[in-house]
């Protein structure tokens, strides 16, 4: 493996877009997680709500920043290392793209304004409005994206300019609702919640194990359980969904996760396989004839990598390691969704013991199987950037390798840096508690609504009740 | 409708507001380098914390606006300014969150760590956005429709220059905006500075100007100016432009001398002048370039995407731009008005 400009190139979309994806994730589901607590506690008037919301959109407020941050450079990637693919998909993707920004600055610039620095200066159902229009907003937001990464998978209502070779829309809605879209989006948009949910609940658990229970942490831990048992079996679900359009669209993808070499009509579960000296490449321990059951809607043969030429394969390893990653951090999160349920059954979810040691480290669970599902998606439709039309290799930036090893190293030590410090915040407030927030800052004058960073310490957000009590 | 010109337009219209948003800030954050106390400084600062992250947003749109309306332009641009594109992104990263961290830090070395990163962030971005204006402004080399030239074609005398003068053009914005937003003895270094910067921009621009008539004979044509002869047909009605910069740049300096004077001018005055002197320079620029997107290869149509995607983008931005001006208007008006001591919400 040479480590030259396409290399560095792909390694470096992958470092910044695999940083950028941990904060949306969390921000979709979080903002969802307030407008639902905002939402009960203006319904049942219960005080444990409220004090849910003003503990958890303080941690929103630094992880929406750090998304729009890692978000910029983004969109410079395209122009800098894809500029090929920029050239030739621009009249497609510069609408979903543009939509994209379009909602991300309208929210930023309004309703978030309102929902981080409005607390005692709008009204409570304006609130909770501008509360649930940030978490459509940002659901929106994801729409667009979704749709631009699902159209480049499975490309349809397209044409090609014989003269130039750009892409051209014949048909929007073909263009948008894509075949591969709307399972995707399901897809990820439970993930996002079940990411926040498992954060949730780990910094639940940590507070009791720390001693530092207190009624909200009992509710966030039952909602965070309840979440995970509710959505885990449904996320299961769209992934199923998931695969099978990826089966119909994307057989070289499919034979990679599952490691089927041969073509035939019934295939097995792979369950673990290592690198073997045969024709394949792989030997493994399989469950023979599952592809009945688990690709019922498939018809006729079933293909395995040997229908596939050597130079149309997705690189096999990442795919199918990354792939069994993704369904195992599921399966854990499975259990301990129900495991807590049962414990809140039971009425010992407050007691700390095992299932809260285990909480711990699921927390970052959810975003291990963002980032292993999303390589498995990206990696799997190699080598093409547009599938079956554009190579990645083709779609490359004429830049050389000593500027994009330079460009991956700054990104590098400027993220590990900035992000680094941002999330060691995070997590001081996450695992802060609500028995022992620190008095409240000075007051400190005038400050413009919508800036995200600066809304954390903001007096406005602690609600003049808990001020004058503290 | 001609979508690409109405396209061409937008964006030229938001390249315009970052240059005059964000460059007051990036310009005020190099100033900060010169507070003489971290009062001083924190002053400062407070007077661009409530809209600085509302101005860089016209980064993204007038960067994403090019990628969606000109995607060819932005194919061949971004590659041509790959290093000096990286170090204007890490350098307003790191000054974005040095915005919050600096008040943050508790021991005194991260705290000038942050501080550095402050104003030496505002400082690498300011340069690497004019170097890569006069990257743009001398053309780039293409073969096809891709960029054909070197890593660093970007690096020339004329972008050095163009990159000093956007520095010191946004230090002088700046100081004007301190002179609105400040009283007292910060006022005054910020009148002493901005005098300084209105004679740097002053010899800048000038040398730019007369740089830019070398850079390609088209633009020599355009403005019917060459080093051996004078066209008046041409110049004539062109003249309005720099005449207009030369004035208010003079106008300017006529209120800056007044240092602490009784008779100075309202202090909302520099800054008005300032943008003046911005924009006529801008339209100067558009004037020498018009229709190039890409100098001296491709123009607005060439580089334009398909009109169905330009229509169906132009329907959102319809809605949205006007929102997003109107929100930019109500945060400026809302903090209207002189800082205060402690006026900082970090207190």
């Amino acid at each position: 493996m040479e480590f030259d400009a396409l290399l560095l190139s792909r390694l470096q979309f992958a470092f910044v877009i695999a940083f950028h994806i941990l904060f949306p994730a969390f921000t979709i589901g979080l903002a969802a997680f307030l407008a639902v607590c905002e939402g009960l506690w203006l319904r049942t008037g219960k005080e444990v709500f409220k004090r849910l919301y003003l503990h958890w959109v303080k941690i929103f407020a630094l992880a929406f920043a750090m998304g729009v941050v890692s978000g910029v450079v983004m969109s410079y990637q395209f122009g800098t290392n894809w500029s090929v693919f920029a050239d030739r998909t621009g009249s497609v993707m510069g609408p979903l793209l543009g939509y994209e920004v379009l909602t991300a600055f309208f929210l930023e610039a309004t309703f978030l304004g309102v929902m981080l620095f409005g607390w005692n200066r709008v009204g409570r159902t304006l609130h909770f409005i501008a509360t649930c229009a940030v978490a459509i907003g940002t659901s929106i937001s994801a729409f667009w994206i979704l749709s631009a990464n699902s159209w480049m998978q499975t490309p349809t209502g397209f044409a090609i300019d014989p003269e130039t070779g750009n892409f051209y829309a014949t048909d929007w809605l073909a263009v948008i609702f894509n075949p591969s879209f709307p399972s995707r989006y399901v897809h990820m948009m439970l993930a996002a919640f079940i990411t926040t949910a498992a954060v949730v609940l780990a910094a639940g658990a940590w507070q009791m194990i720390c001693g530092r229970s207190s009624e909200p942490t009992r509710w966030q831990t039952r909602m965070a359980a309840g979440t995970l048992a509710l959505l885990m079996p449904l996320q299961i679900w769209a992934g199923h969904w998931s695969g099978e359009v990826a089966h119909e669209y994307q057989p070289a993808k499919v034979a990679a996760i599952e490691g089927w070499c041969e073509t035939g009509p019934v295939q097995g579960t792979v369950l673990f396989a290592w690198p073997a000296d045969n024709a394949c490449g792989l030997d493994g321990v399989t469950l023979p004839n599952t592809s009945p059951i688990l690709f019922a809607s498939a018809h006729g043969d079933l293909q395995g990598l040997d229908a596939f030429a050597e130079d149309e394969r997705p690189p096999l390893w990442l795919v199918f390691w990354s792939f069994r990653i993704m369904v195992g951090a599921g399966m854990a999160l499975l259990v301990m969704g129900l495991w807590g349920v049962f414990k809140w059954w039971r009425g010992t979810i407050a007691e700390p013991g095992l299932y809260h040691w285990l909480a711990v480290p699921t927390g970052a669970l959810g975003f291990v199987a963002v980032i292993s599902g999303w390589v498995t998606a990206e990696v799997g439709r190699q080598p093409w950037t547009v599938y079956g039309h554009l190579s990645t290799a083709d779609s490359l930036a004429p830049v050389s390798a000593g500027q994009v090893a330079t460009s991956l190293l700054v990104f590098m030590i400027v993220y590990a840096i900035i992000f680094t410090a941002g999330v060691v915040y995070m997590a001081r407030i996450a695992t802060r508690g609500f028995g022992d927030d620190p008095a409240p800052p000075p007051e400190k004058g005038r400050r413009a609504p919508g800036t995200p960073l600066g809304s954390v310490d903001d007096p406005a957000n602690v609600p003049e009740d808990i001020v004058a009590a503290e | 409708m001609d979508l690409p010109l109405i396209w061409a337009f937008l964006i030229a219209i938001a390249v315009m507001l970052y240059v005059l948003l964000d460059g007051m800030d990036l310009g005020v954050g190099m100033l900060s380098a010169f507070a003489s106390s971290d009062e001083e400084r924190n002053m400062m600062t407070a007077t661009i914390e409530p809209v600085w992250d509302g101005n860089e947003t016209w980064l993204v749109l007038g960067g994403g606006g090019l990628f969606a309306a000109f995607p060819l332009a932005y194919a061949v641009i971004m590659p041509a300014v790959y290093l000096p594109v990286l170090i204007m992104l890490a350098a307003l990263i790191f000054r974005g969150v040095a915005f919050e961290f600096r008040h943050k830090a508790v021991r005194e070395p991260t705290r000038l760590f942050w501080n550095g990163a402050f104003y030496g962030g505002s400082l690498a971005a300011s340069l690497s956005q004019g170097v890569i204006l006069g990257a743009f402004i001398t053309g780039f080399e293409t073969s096809g429709r891709e960029y054909a030239g070197g890593a660093f074609d970007w690096l020339s005398p004329f972008s050095l220059l163009t990159g000093v003068s956007v520095m010191f053009g946004y230090v002088l914005l700046g100081a004007c905006w301190l002179i609105l937003k400040t009283e007292g003895e910060l006022q005054l270094k910020a009148r002493r500075f901005g005098l300084w910067a209105l004679v740097a921009v002053a010899i800048c621009f000038a040398l730019v100007s007369v740089a830019t008539l070398a850079v390609d004979p088209r633009v020599t044509e355009r403005w019917g100016v060459s080093m051996t002869s004078i066209e008046i047909a041409k110049i004539l009605p062109l003249s309005p432009v720099p005449i207009t910069g030369l004035a208010l740049s003079a106008w300017l300096a006529r209120d800056m001398l007044r240092i602490g004077g009784d008779s100075a001018g309202p202090d909302w005055r520099p800054y008005l002048l300032a943008i003046g002197i911005f924009l006529s320079g801008y339209v100067g620029l558009a004037i020498s370039l018009f229709p190039w997107l890409v100098p001296f290869s491709f123009d607005i149509w060439d580089t334009a995407a398909r009109d169905n995607a330009l229509g169906l983008m132009l329907v959102g931005a319809g809605v949205m731009l006007p929102i997003i001006l109107a929100y930019t208007i109500y945060v400026y008006s809302l903090f209207w008005g002189k800082v205060k001591p402690g006026d900082g919400y970090h207190a």
